[in-house]
């Protein structure tokens, strides 16, 4: 399908698929059919529509598939969004997008992949996105994944991020992936220069057999860089989840992680932080807290007259926030 | 008659907690239950919410029987209980608790109410987490704006005054001062203060695992608490 610029979604598909598009894009990036900022929307591994602005440029690679975004320095406030769905059984589709980020721009990115796969064949998506900030860049990126569809094919996600900030630059990430991917390996890197901060925070909700990893690996090079890894998840039925985080003060440095999980039934969840401190001046710290819900946050909701089902709805969703 | 305790027992690890309790509650009362440490005042009132099972004795509430009962059905029958140590949550906001009390869509300038009603500057505390990040005062005032905004025909506090400053202590008397009037319907409350117990339309005093002694404020506080109680720890009392 041809790439269309600077219009909106027009769709020839049958009705039900374009329902299907909607519900995907919407869980995935707040769809609500209109657009402000720059966009690309990939369908089945396929650019279908796209918009760029006076300060955002969107490029396709030619070496490989994927997408390189430019933000002119001191773009202020812009919006892009890069959503990616699929609703093709059987297809694996593998995307390289680099975003590149001028000096002192302020933008908030949302990306997001969401499948739906009503067959038997697997269905997989590995988005390997790279940020490159300059000297004073401000970036929130915003990512989400969702699966959903009857079939038993698999539905699998397997992001990369890595994230290199100059100095005085922050990126701060929000990932989740609440409802219907059964495999998913997440890995996240991150190399930070002087007075940089890098903030990730991570939602993360199993249940079935669906499996989730998340791998952390930041290092904190430059004076005064700093990074909080926060990771809640929730697993249930019989999944497994394992978080795994490896931070590096190579200088004056500080970083919090914090891994903190709900099991429930029959799952399982591992947690192995590793902080490393290669200088005098590193200041790092890690938390891991693994159980199920406590039992007085159920009476304490129960009291106000909620059942024991409802409590621990409300007590999961506040949790997952 | 709101509640009936009929011949409760408790006894856990061969100790009786509660030892055949008998108590009426009546309609629009201020009943304050006090007694030294280990006399199962908290155990009772657990038992009346439904949060503990007595191994023989029934309960009357509004009519019905409820002895088996859960704790939300009893919630729902029109019962609020208030936690000696109020439960923290993560994520889970002050404004996501009082909708959930209040048992229907509120605003933020209702909830706002409720919580400048427990002393709390409404505007700094309505979106926080109900977490560590609060202090021990700040989550009891929290705790009681969740009963409060029940609106129950029983409403019960577990020791409100347990593990908090003297400074936070002192309002948050005056606040039960003020609620009292306010709050419809009646109310139990665990107490082991003067100014409390002053205010009560009635005192339940416990020992042992029993109901030692019921009346008033003259014939509990005065007779019972300030003249025998103060008279063991005072060598000059004749």
């Amino acid at each position: 399908m041809a790439i269309k610029e600077n219009q909106d979604t027009q769709n020839n598909n049958e009705f039900s698929e374009e329902q299907i598009d909607k519900k995907l894009l919407s869980e995935i990036s707040d769809y609500d059919g209109i657009r402000n900022g720059a966009y690309n929307i990939r369908k089945n591994g396929q650019g279908v529509e796209r918009k760029i602005t006076e300060n955002i440029n969107i490029v396709t690679k030619e070496d490989k598939p994927g997408i390189d975004i430019y933000v002119k320095e001191n773009t202020k406030f812009e919006f892009v969004h890069i959503p990616v769905i699929i609703t093709e059984s059987g297809l694996n589709d593998v995307v390289y997008n680099d975003f590149h980020i001028g000096k002192n721009a302020n933008v908030i990115i949302v990306a997001g992949c969401g499948i739906h796969n009503d067959h038997h064949a697997d269905s997989q998506h590995d988005g390997i996105h790279r940020f490159f900030l300059e000297e004073g860049a401000k970036v929130k990126y915003i990512e989400k994944h969702y699966g959903e569809g009857n079939g038993d094919g698999k539905r699998i996600l397997n992001p990369v991020t890595e994230v290199y900030l100059k100095s005085g630059s922050t990126l701060e990430m929000e990932s989740s992936q609440i409802k219907g991917v059964d495999s998913t390996i997440r890995e996240t890197k991150g190399v930070l220069e002087d007075n940089t901060n890098f903030i990730v925070t991570e939602k993360i909700m199993t249940h079935g057999v669906q499996k989730a990893e998340t791998i952390f690996d930041v290092q904190l090079n430059g004076e005064n860089a700093s990074t909080h890894v926060t990771s809640r998840s929730v697993a249930t039925d019989e999944s497994y989840q394992h978080f795994k985080s490896k931070i590096y003060g190579n200088t004056k440095c500080f970083a919090h992680s914090e891994c903190d999980a709900i099991i429930k039934d029959n799952a399982k969840v591992k947690a192995t932080p590793e902080i490393t401190a290669n200088n005098v001046e590193a200041n790092l710290i890690h938390e891991a807290a693994i159980g199920k819900i406590a039992g007085e946050q159920l009476v304490k909701l129960m009291t106000l007259g909620l059942s024991e089902k409802e409590a621990e709805e409300q007590i999961i969703n506040g949790f997952l926030r | 008659m709101l509640l009936e305790l009929n011949d409760i027992c408790f006894t856990r690890d061969n100790k009786k907690i509660l030892d055949h309790i008998n108590l009426n509650i009546d309609i629009e009362k201020f009943v304050a239950i006090t007694g030294p440490n280990g006399s199962g005042k908290s155990t009772l009132v657990k038992i009346i919410m439904g949060i503990e099972k007595p191994d023989s004795g029934k309960i009357v509430f509004d009519g019905k029987d409820i002895t088996n009962m859960s704790i939300n059905e009893r919630a729902k029958l029109g019962m609020s209980f208030a936690f000696q140590q109020p439960v923290k949550f993560k994520g889970i906001t002050v404004f996501d608790l009082l909708k959930i009390s209040a048992q229907k869509d509120i605003n933020k300038a209702e909830a706002c109410e409720v919580l400048s009603k427990v002393g709390l500057c409404a505007k700094e505390y309505v979106d926080r987490e109900v977490n560590d990040s609060l202090s021990g005062g700040e989550l009891k005032r929290i705790e009681i704006a969740t009963v409060v905004l029940r609106g129950a025909k029983l409403t019960i506090f577990d020791e409100p005054e347990a593990g908090i400053d003297l400074w936070s202590f002192n309002n948050l008397i005056d606040i039960f001062e003020k609620l009292s009037q306010e709050i419809k319907g009646s109310t139990i409350i665990i107490s082991h203060q003067e100014r409390i117990l002053k205010i009560a339309d009635e005192i339940v005093l416990m020992r042992a695992g029993k109901i030692e002694k019921v009346g008033n404020s003259t014939e509990i506080l005065e007779k019972e608490i300030l003249n025998k109680e103060c008279c063991k720890l005072n060598i000059n009392c004749k």
